[in-house]
């Protein structure tokens, strides 16, 4: 299977289209630090009017720690398209070019030869992960430097300290992580489907339009299915930057004010995963290669 | 009836009398205190701030505190990002007595923290001062002030208590809390992206809290001097 995986990987970073997701990336990110470097007090200004009435912040706010929550608020949004784009061409991109069936005359099973497919989807997933904390957390840290990170969420204010911050963030992209490779399990689960790209990529993303939209309205009749979309889940990177407070409102440095939640969510992404990867594997060893 | 009539009047003047040596005695008194803030012309002050606000999750800072006569005050946290009511906490007492000119009345004797005091309602003489009225619970045997409620035209209404160790000497404190009056806060969700309900135990933890500023003293340096850039 190694060998498998390695072929897989030549594969997909011999396509052009991969390397279109890492430049995304980097112009985005690009693109959202430039704006907040020229008029970043603008925008806090603008984001902190309400507070400001009452009370007075002193500090770098707009330091790197912030400016990447925000890349972070925005782009997880996003990546899932550029994660789809790959994900959603594992199986249909063979299909569609007759590789198919050459491809499974090798001496592996059909299950060993789709995990290692979707291996090389997750790596990729991985790689792009780790250009986002390069280029959102590590630039932005020699950028903007280092500080508290002030996060105004919607009914309360968060100041996490500088010490504090740092594995906060190893969480978060972990998390992300998983929320990334739920998007590559299903843009993979998908691909089955299909005998040309551009349905899976466009159904992948479909299906995560809808879902976010299901689970971000705040109707009842969607309220009991919420708790089941992965949609729901993929923002809980947010709870790594939240903590505990004591009694007297303290902050108790190094907690998670909801871990329960991260560890249901990562559970029900987790789920969602194995549920995907495991439907394709299914459904890939009874299909039939030869009509 | 003539007799009556003067008892009246004899009532009548021990009455004013005995309000007016009150009035002296309160002036006297805060006199007296402001003498004692006087001994210090500057000071540089290093301690911990916490802040309890009920929307505002902070950790607990180390911050630096300057002070120059006659009402130069300035708060710095040492690194990091620091959240304070807007002027409240730079209010203290030098600031108020400084003040050019105050009429103080009585309002008769309370306890805080178990100490007996007096109490004094201030009124700033000037028509153009930030602070409308400020009630001084004054520890009349070591001339300190054990507890302060004050009322400004731009920051609302504070109260500020403080507790004194071994600098009750120059009337500095080694704890003040400051408490205020703190709107409920909320930012919609589109600006936060945050699209999921926040847990209710905690939205209600957050509502209607009384805001508190405290700040421990852990060390003064008086009358080292300080210069006037360091408050601009």
């Amino acid at each position: 299977m190694w060998t498998h995986l390695q072929i897989e990987l030549y594969k997909i970073f011999k396509r052009p289209r991969t390397y279109l997701a890492f430049a995304a990336i980097t112009a985005l990110i690009g693109v959202i630090q430039l704006g907040l470097k020229v008029d970043g007090k603008e925008y806090t200004e603008f984001v902190m009017a309400d507070f400001a009435t009452s009370f007075s912040v002193d500090g770098n706010i707009l330091n790197g720690y912030f400016i990447c929550y925000v890349i972070l608020q925005l782009l997880l949004v996003h990546v899932p398209l550029l994660i789809a784009l790959i994900a959603a061409d594992m199986i249909s991109g063979e299909a569609n070019m007759g590789t198919l069936r050459l491809l499974l005359t090798k001496p592996q099973s059909r299950t060993a030869i789709l995990l290692a497919k979707f291996l090389a989807a997750v790596v990729y997933t991985l790689l792009l992960l780790i250009w986002i904390a390069i280029m959102g957390l590590l630039f932005s840290m020699l950028i903007f430097g280092t500080d508290d990170l002030f996060l105004m969420k919607s009914s309360y204010v968060v100041i996490v300290k500088e010490s504090d911050v740092f594995w906060r963030y190893a969480g978060a992209f972990c998390f992300a992580a998983l929320a990334m490779v739920t998007v590559a399990a299903l843009g993979f689960f998908l691909s089955f489907f299909a005998e040309n790209s551009i349905g899976p990529i466009v159904a992948t993303m479909s299906v995560i339009v809808v879902c976010t939209i299901l689970s971000t309205m705040n109707i009842p009749l969607f309220n009991t299915i919420k708790p089941f979309l992965f949609t729901s889940h993929m923002n809980n990177w947010k709870e790594f930057f939240d903590f505990k407070v004591n009694d007297a409102n303290e902050a108790i440095i190094g907690t998670i004010q909801n871990p329960q939640k991260i560890i249901q969510s990562s559970c029900i992404l987790f789920a969602h995963i194995v549920g995907f990867v495991g439907a394709a594997i299914i459904l890939f060893r009874k299909k039939d290669i030869l009509s | 009836m003539s007799g009556i009539k003067l008892k009246v009047l004899v009532g009548l003047v021990w009455i004013f009398v005995a309000q007016h040596s009150n009035a002296q005695d309160v002036n006297e008194l805060v006199r007296k205190v402001k003498a004692k803030l006087d001994l210090v012309n500057d000071y540089t002050a290093v301690g911990k701030m916490k802040t309890d606000v009920a929307f505002i999750k902070a950790p607990v800072g180390a911050v630096k505190m300057f002070f120059k006569k006659p009402d130069r005050f300035k708060l710095q946290r040492n690194g990091g990002i620091s959240v304070l009511p807007k002027g409240g906490v730079s209010f203290n007492m030098g600031n108020l007595l400084a003040a050019t000119g105050f009429t103080a009345i009585d309002a008769g004797t309370g306890e805080v923290a178990k100490i007996k005091t007096r109490m004094v309602k201030l009124l700033p003489n000037g028509d153009n001062n930030d602070v409308i009225l400020s009630t001084l619970y004054i520890d009349e045997s070591n001339l300190l002030i054990i507890k302060s409620v004050t009322t400004t035209r731009e920051n609302g209404t504070f109260e500020m208590e403080m507790s004194y160790g071994k600098y009750a000497t120059y009337g500095l404190p080694d704890k003040v809390y400051f408490s205020f009056n703190a709107k409920d806060y909320k930012l919609p969700k589109g600006i936060t992206l945050e699209f999921d309900d926040a847990d209710k135990a905690i939205k209600e933890k957050m509502k209607g809290k009384k805001g508190r500023v405290e700040i421990i003293y852990s060390g003064y340096e008086i009358n080292k001097g300080i210069a006037d850039q360091l408050f601009k």
